[in-house]
């Protein structure tokens, strides 16, 4: 472990071997392999961050990149409940708070899921359970971490409803979730997360299944509930626009790995990795002129059985025979800092980088 | 919920009243269009013209087949008269009419029999949700395992196998065989014991099949509903593995459990009628297969009768228990 641990570590990247972390949250070399009949599926293959209190992280990428494996992988989801040869293997460190998850005692875990970090998930409703209330949803939540009457669980249950903007909750702590609309159903959901006051909050795609114009409204709820209750952040989104709206640092993943990782200011202004210009180009911006067109990733994300030898990002990369000596294909790039806490993966020199962005890339966004 | 229940409720009823007058309509008919005489069907063979006529006027079977229809359908609510000349004969309600072939009234033949399959069907059916289900359930939650792989080989060869070969190897191991049990029908009136030693066999015979069904169906709809949104949900709330599974899982496992326990009670309280001969329960399935032996139209008719009431009754519980379960269902 320690090995694979020191051998995974970049230049450059705050991991050092002092097993206590001063973060809030630290993520070291962790890995997340699932086994199946047509090889290990390497969904998140040595990632690397930290979050402090009261910080929001936005986790970027495309499907299958490993935004959701590793949020999935702090909560401990992999493996709760899961039996037999097909349950993933994980490797690595969480450390939240001071306590390393993986190696803890899995009902120790348990006890930490929904009262010290919870979860929002993308679709509320698929994510709540049909048969049940909402209120007893959220009453559920909040009593198997607190020992309280049903009748305190319930009020703290209105009483959350009404932080997150629900119309009437008393009358609708009553409802189903069918009863609730696409976007009622998320503040619930959120609610229900929130009712331990948990101090991690990770949000994976929270939006992406709602109205366009219920998305802001949930974004600007997630932000104020942050400030209110200082909690850390994990944003997970493909979309860059939900990350600028709400994130302090980005981290990019590509094939399972960190490509690129700073502030958002730094990744959105000067990103310094070509997998970033693509995912910036592909975005749809009411400040560009509509006869542009987008400017798209080629190809398709790569197998996370088979990734393409030395950079992942090679058989899509536009640059990929800018570094000297093939080495784009035969050499995988470790993260180097490429500025103050930002940076990037990528075998193109700082100079080379610097050049083909304000040349070739910025003029076109 | 009440607005649900009454329409459910009128719909069972509807339906009652159809199944009676076409049920009647088909048994009939289909003679009269086979060109064999219901009246000298009862009546027997070398029949004396003049009883078949007296037969035929006394039992209305001249009359058009709606006055036929109607004269049943009130029979069954209200009672009616049979009367041929100076041969009259009440028949009280719930009439269903006479044997052709014992003359006896065909509802006390039912209500006789009615409890003996009752009790069958529901013993066995505590018996295979018990197992099927849990060993369902386990094998969901262990797919791949030694557990699963054995528990899903049984259940095919539940499945496979028919109850007369079941039956009749319990009968000779644990009855001829080991002396275990005197597999010899006796009413629960007359003793519990017995009634209980005479069941047992018949119970876990029928149980084997269905809980193989059972088993396979909880299975496949348990890892179906594991792989839901609202189960990783329910984990990350913190809360225990147990009440994932039995509480949130559960839940809606049961639903297509309960659909098919509706069909399956409603279609075997109406005669189990192999495992009832295999046995030799005297049960409605028995009394049926020796009705069509015998052409005795009316306890054919008596017994599809009660078999559709038995369906009908078995499916309104299930859907007043959906109700109860899946709140969605309120609306529809």
């Amino acid at each position: 472990m320690t090995e694979l641990h020191k051998s995974g570590a970049a230049v450059g990247e705050v991991v050092d071997a002092s097993p206590a972390p001063t973060a809030f949250l630290e993520v070291r070399d962790l890995k997340v392999h699932f086994p199946t009949d047509d090889g290990v599926v390497k969904s998140v293959d040595g990632l690397n961050f930290q979050l402090e209190r009261g910080r929001t992280l936005g986790i970027v990428g495309e499907s299958g990149s490993g935004k959701s494996v590793t949020s999935l992988g702090i909560m401990g989801l992999h493996t709760a409940g899961q039996y037999g040869k097909r349950r993933a293997r994980i490797s690595g460190e969480i450390w939240l708070d001071g306590t390393e998850l993986l190696s803890a005692d899995p009902d120790h875990v348990r006890k930490l899921r929904g009262r010290e970090m919870a979860m929002i998930f993308q679709d509320p409703l698929s994510a709540l359970h049909p048969y049940y209330t909402i209120g007893h949803q959220i009453v559920e939540a909040y009593r198997v971490h607190h020992d309280v009457d049903k009748k305190t669980a319930r009020r703290r249950a209105v009483e959350m409803l009404d932080r997150v903007g629900i119309p009437q909750p008393d009358k609708r702590v009553d409802s189903y979730p069918h009863e609730f609309s696409g976007g009622m159903r998320q503040r619930a959901m959120i609610a229900m997360s929130l009712v331990n006051n948990p101090e991690l909050l990770i949000a994976d795609e929270p939006t992406t299944a709602l109205d366009v114009t219920v998305q802001a409204q949930i974004l600007d709820l997630i932000r104020d509930l942050q400030k209110e209750f200082g909690s850390a952040v994990i944003i997970i989104t493909h979309d860059l626009g939900v990350v600028a709206e709400l994130a302090d640092d980005i981290l990019v993943m590509y094939g399972g790995r960190c490509v690129e990782r700073g502030p958002a200011e730094k990744v959105f202004y000067e990103p310094r990795h070509p997998y970033t210009w693509g995912l910036l180009g592909s975005m749809p911006r009411l400040d560009r002129e509509q006869t542009d067109r987008l400017i798209p990733v080629k190809g398709s994300p790569p197998s996370l059985i088979n990734l393409p030898s030395g950079c992942a990002f090679n058989p899509r990369c536009p640059y990929a025979d800018v570094p000297k000596d093939n080495v784009t294909r035969t050499v995988r790039p470790e993260l180097q800092e490429v500025g103050g806490r930002h940076w990037a993966a990528c075998h193109m020199t700082q100079e080379q980088r610097e050049r083909i962005w304000t040349e070739e890339i910025a003029p076109k966004l | 919920m009440l607005a649900y229940l009454i329409r459910r409720l009128f719909a069972a009823v509807v339906m009652l009243v159809v199944i009676i007058v076409v049920v009647f309509g088909i048994f009939f008919l289909v003679p009269k269009w086979a060109g064999v005489d219901p009246a000298a069907a009862f009546v027997g063979k070398q029949a004396d013209p003049a009883a078949v006529e007296a037969v035929r006027e006394k039992l209305g079977l001249g009359d058009p087949i709606f006055v036929q229809v109607w004269e049943f359908f009130k029979g069954i609510f209200a009672g009616r008269t049979y009367a041929a000349g100076g041969d009259v004969t009440h028949c009280a309600a719930p009439c269903f009419g006479y044997s052709f072939r014992s003359e006896q009234a065909i509802w006390p033949v039912l209500t006789d029999r009615f409890p003996v399959t009752l009790g069958l069907a529901l013993g066995a059916a505590i018996l295979w949700l018990l197992f099927g289900v849990a060993a369902g359930v386990l094998s969901a939650l262990k797919r791949g395992s030694l557990w699963d792989r054995g528990a899903m080989v049984v259940a095919l060869a539940g499945v496979s196998l028919p109850i007369y070969f079941t039956g009749l190897l319990s009968l000779a191991i644990f009855s001829y065989g080991l002396g275990w049990i005197d597999a010899q029908y006796v009413p629960l009136s007359d003793s519990f014991t017995g009634w209980l030693g005479g069941m047992i066999l018949p119970w876990i015979t029928l149980a084997f099949l269905y809980a193989a069904m059972y088993a396979r169906i909880t299975r496949a709809t348990m890892l179906e509903i594991l792989g839901e949104d609202y189960i990783r949900t329910a984990r990350a709330k913190g809360l225990r593995e147990p009440v994932v599974i039995g509480k949130h899982a559960m839940r809606s496992t049961m639903t297509p459990i309960l659909t098919m326990l509706g069909m399956d009670l409603g279609a075997l309280i109406g005669g189990a009628i192999l495992t009832e001969t295999t046995f030799s329960l005297p049960g409605l399935g028995q009394a049926v297969l020796t009705a069509i032996r015998n052409q005795d139209l009316p306890i054919i008719l008596g017994v599809t009768l009660i078999t559709s009431l038995a369906v009908i009754v078995a499916n309104l519980l299930v859907d007043i228990l959906y109700a109860v379960i899946d709140p969605r269902v309120r609306l529809a």
